[in-house]
């Protein structure tokens, strides 16, 4: 891989040169604000941009130097991001809802003295960091609202910054220039917070030449052309947005939309109609969960047209999709399906541009997937990491399937090792972790192969990948058959009831699981049935929610005993948790992933209970309010069997 | 600091608090028999936060009455921005830029978020009904105006979410919030709020709070508000008048009223052995 392949074009701010000298009359950026579609042109941005750099040369940000980033997706912060690589420093950004805590860690460890942050919520967190960590000289703020009495010694407004910059537009430009120019494809683009499962957050530092080559292939890959509109809605510290809506948009030069507000991204979606389009898969099964929320509350006859739709798409959409042979009978069918349900629904969710979907991030249940599938929407998988600058494999058009995550990506080795776990090589490896070297050492072979930690294996006929669970997650039983816990947890959260669920057994004789509800769709449920609450842990501990979940329990043991290599893993006993598994109290990543430990640390009562044979456990719980305050729930949890396939006799049988 | 009735000073925050915008000069009000106010001067400085608080019945409705003109006293006089009041209709108290909200909610229930809020530009629009009707010339240009500044006050409460929804479809505390973006749309001198955190729970009492004291801070808005929430009242206001039974018990700084002997019997009761 070398220079040749992306020519001259070696960072983001030369990529914006040629987007100006190219296209400077289109669409760079969107952002409703006010209630209207406001958008900047690639010139716009361009300028824009320049000027907001000029003024942090002024503010002394020199090559190398690290400014962190925070706020929710605004052209403004994108802004902030490439300014920072035009002087050729590094731009840090940081999870918007994280707490002053974590933040701190992370500010810290980059040494950041100059935070760029969206508004009044984000300086408060920062000014509460700056009691512990010394060394952050500025917070530049984007909206002015409710800052206007602060002391601004070591606070500057966006505009500000920019004005400045525009008075030193003249004496200064050419040495923004010069600086400019001196970027090479081995600088720093980039450096992104992995959340972190265990331990704490790791800085993942991606080259210009990371980044660049990335978004080369990815967009190759997938034929996307200048004229793409994307949604930017997922958090910016997330390598996946800074692919998307940083290197590919630069890349490819098309159009990034934000939204007004997170409450407002469904009105937005649907407004801008994006043609490629990225969610996980917590964002598909949400909206899954509403739309047959709303329609159990339709009316008779559209119930009875959604239904016999739905069978319909369910049995041919996904084949239409995909190419293949589909009788003409059922072509017409499909046709006035499309007409009177899957159209309108597809425009409901604003999907009905969508040219490339793609969902990541976490297996997404099957029948979620064909859902959209069967629709007409080409929703498809991907697998990948910071590590890799997001891709490692992904599905090409026409080869999708619900249960693997494609083939490698172009440019990326694939390996599996002896024991499971999967290797990679490509042109966007990372460069290192930031200041541990023992990690990336850990991580990162000499050859340039990286671990990604999760278990998997190349299907034979397909040659598509596909993960069972993260690598160290995978153990053993004390009878010594294999225990898969997120295998187990994946099937059960594709119950709309079941928001999440953490199984337990390594090591053990049998296994357990903890079961948190799905709120919004446990409680549309109790109000059809008539069920009165007051609150989550009250719904929870319902005798009747209870019952359900283990009706879900044991169909899922039913289709895991099929299994011969994870019969193991089904689940003898469980209880419903009291309270929802949250971010804010350390019990999941930002980007919500089980942190298996301190769950295990944290309710280690609860899993007594589960394996003593006790039929109820009394517990009392921390819990961290939103503005940081402590507090603590108590409740009786009742512990209950579920029935499990006999293994043992049914293969003594055979 | 705070005690300076004329005003003119600058606050521990920084705001900037200027002359006497309002004077109640000994306001009697009665209806029929009933003493529903009884000798009570106070005033109110430009770009203050003042509360009004006390107990239930003891005539804080009656008195923002009175302030917003709704009510004229039989004794007394009101002097607004200097000069004495004379009776007035509503819409004229409106053009003199005061606003208000009601404690029990007075929004267009069948109208949707953005509409309600755009009837508190009506002051503004110059424009005549056939003009409108017909959408010619002048009426386009001032109805984007006026959505313009719509705009930036949805913008400031965050209730850009609801802007399309009828208000008959929101939960209470939102609709309060409603309610005091209509009151800003008139772009108001002095506004009124009447229990603006009556049956809100927690959060929504913090979220209001802080709409106010943004709304203090960014537009400079002078703010009369009514609450027997008494937390809420100390944490949000430069001075607080106290009323009972129809008369006026304490005035002063959140502090001062607090430990004031006859507040606190007000609050608590008193012993009569």
């Amino acid at each position: 891989m070398s220079t040749a392949a992306t020519g001259d074009l070696v960072s983001i701010p030369h990529l914006l040169a040629r987007n100006v000298k190219f296209k400077g009359h289109l669409p760079a950026y969107r952002e409703k604000e006010f209630g209207i579609w406001q958008s900047w042109t690639w010139s716009e941005a361009s300028l824009e941009i320049e000027n907001f750099a000029l003024g942090l040369m002024d503010l002394g940000v020199k090559k190398g130097d690290f400014v962190a980033i925070i706020g929710r997706n605004r052209p403004s912060m994108y802004w902030g991001m490439v300014a920072v690589q035009m002087l050729n420093a590094v731009p840090v950004p940081l999870y918007q809802d994280s707490v002053a805590e974590e933040m701190a860690y992370v500010l810290e460890h980059c040494g950041a003295k100059h935070v760029i942050v969206g508004d009044q919520e984000q300086v408060d967190k920062i000014i509460e960091v700056q009691e512990t960590v010394s060394g952050i000289e500025r917070i530049i703020y984007f909206d002015p609202k409710g800052l206007r009495k602060y002391d601004h010694n070591a606070l500057s407004s966006f505009s500000d910054v920019q004005k400045h910059g525009v008075e030193q537009r003249k004496s200064h430009l050419s040495e923004l220039d010069t600086i400019r120019s001196s970027i090479t494809l081995d600088d720093i683009c980039v450096m992104l917070y992995t959340s972190g499962t265990t331990g704490r957050p790791k800085g993942v530092v991606l080259s210009n030449r990371n980044i660049i080559e990335t978004s080369k292939n990815s967009s190759e890959f997938d034929n996307l052309k200048s004229g793409e509109e994307t949604v930017a809605y997922l958090p910016m510290a997330w390598v996946g947005d800074f692919i998307f809506s940083v290197g590919q948009a630069y890349w490819m030069g098309f159009c990034v939309n934000c939204p007004e507000s997170a409450e407002t991204l469904n009105t937005d979606l649907r407004e801008i109609g994006p043609s490629y389009y990225f969610a996980p898969p917590r964002v598909f099964e949400n909206q899954l969960t509403s739309v047959m929320i709303r329609m159990e509350d339709a009316g008779r006859f559209k119930r009875w047209l959604f239904k016999k739709s739905m069978t319909l798409a369910k049995r041919i959409g996904g084949d239409i999709l995909d190419g293949k042979n589909v009788g003409i009978v059922d072509r017409f069918k499909y046709f006035l399906g499309d007409i009177f349900v899957y159209g309108p629904l597809k425009n409901t969710l604003g999907f009905s541009k969508i040219r490339v979907g793609y969902t990541a991030g976490e297996a997404i249940g099957p029948e979620i997937f064909e859902f959209y599938r069967s629709l007409g929407i080409n929703l498809k998988q991907l697998y990948g990491q910071t590590e890799a600058s997001v891709f490692i494999t992904q599905q090409p058009d026409g080869e999708v399937q619900s249960d693997t995550v494609g083939v490698a990506s172009p440019g990326v080795e694939l390996k599996v090792a002896d024991s499971g776990e999967v290797f990679y090589r490509s042109p966007g490896v990372f460069v290192e972790y930031y200041k541990n070297p023992e990690s990336t050492g850990e991580t990162k072979d000499k050859d340039g192969w990286v671990a990604t930690g999760d278990a998997g294996f190349v299907e034979k006929d397909s040659g598509h990948l596909r993960i069972i669970d993260r690598a160290k997650d995978v153990g053993k039983m004390s009878n010594g058959s294999m225990f898969a816990p997120k295998y187990v947890e994946n099937k059960l959260k594709f119950y709309p009831n079941i928001l999440e669920a953490v199984v337990f057994g390594n090591g053990r004789d049998f296994c357990t699981a903890f079961i948190n509800i799905d709120l919004i769709a446990v409680g549309n449920w109790a109000e059809r049935m008539n069920i009165a609450y007051s609150s989550y842990q009250e719904l929870a501990g319902h005798e009747l929610v209870v019952g359900a979940v283990k009706e879900h329990i044991e169909e899922i043991n039913k289709t895991i005993s099929e299994d011969s290599m994870l019969a193991g893993c089904q689940i003898h006993r469980f209880l419903v948790l009291h309270k929802e598994l949250d971010a804010d109290d350390g019990e999941l990543t930002r980007t919500r992933k089980v942190r298996r430990n301190i769950i295990e640390d944290k309710f280690s009562d609860l899993i007594t209970a589960l394996y003593d044979g006790s039929n109820s456990v009394s517990t009392e719980t921390e819990v961290t309010y939103e503005d940081g305050r402590k507090g603590s729930i108590k409740a009786t949890l009742s512990v209950l069997d579920a029935k499990v396939v006999d293994v043992s006799q049914r293969m003594a049988a055979e | 600091m705070m005690n300076a009735l004329d005003g003119n000073f600058v606050t521990a925050d920084g705001r900037n608090i200027g002359g006497v915008m309002m004077e109640m000069k000994s306001i009697t009000l009665r209806f029929g028999g009933v003493i529903a106010l009884e000798d009570i001067s106070f005033n109110i400085l430009e770009g203050e936060v003042r509360a009004i608080i006390g107990p239930n019945g003891a005539g804080k409705s009656s008195m923002l009455n009175v302030i917003s003109g709704f009510y004229v006293p039989q004794e007394g006089e009101v002097i607004f921005q200097g000069s004495k009041r004379p009776p007035m209709k509503p819409f004229e108290v409106a053009h003199q830029g005061i606003a208000r909200t009601f404690q029990n909610i007075a929004l267009f229930e069948g109208m949707s978020v953005l509409d309600n809020v755009m009837t508190g530009r009506l002051t503004k629009m110059k424009t005549g009904i056939f003009s409108q009707m017909i959408w010619a010339g002048k009426a386009e240009k001032e109805e984007v105006e006026n959505r313009e500044a719509v705009e930036k006050i949805i913008d400031f409460l965050e209730i850009q979410a609801i802007r399309k929804t009828p208000v008959s479809r929101l939960p209470y505390g939102l609709k309060k919030r409603v309610e005091l973006a209509r009151a800003l749309a008139a772009e108001p001198n002095l506004l009124l709020l009447d229990e603006p955190m009556a049956g809100m729970n927690v959060e929504e009492k913090q979220d209001m709070s802080r709409f106010i004291l943004d709304v203090n801070s960014e537009f400079g808005t002078t703010i009369a508000l009514i609450e027997h929430d008494m937390g809420v009242v100390m944490d949000l206001s430069d001075r607080v008048v106290v009323m009972d039974y129809g008369r006026k018990i304490g005035d002063g700084t959140p502090d001062e009223v607090r430990n004031n002997q006859e507040v606190i019997d007000a609050y608590l009761g008193v012993s009569h052995d």
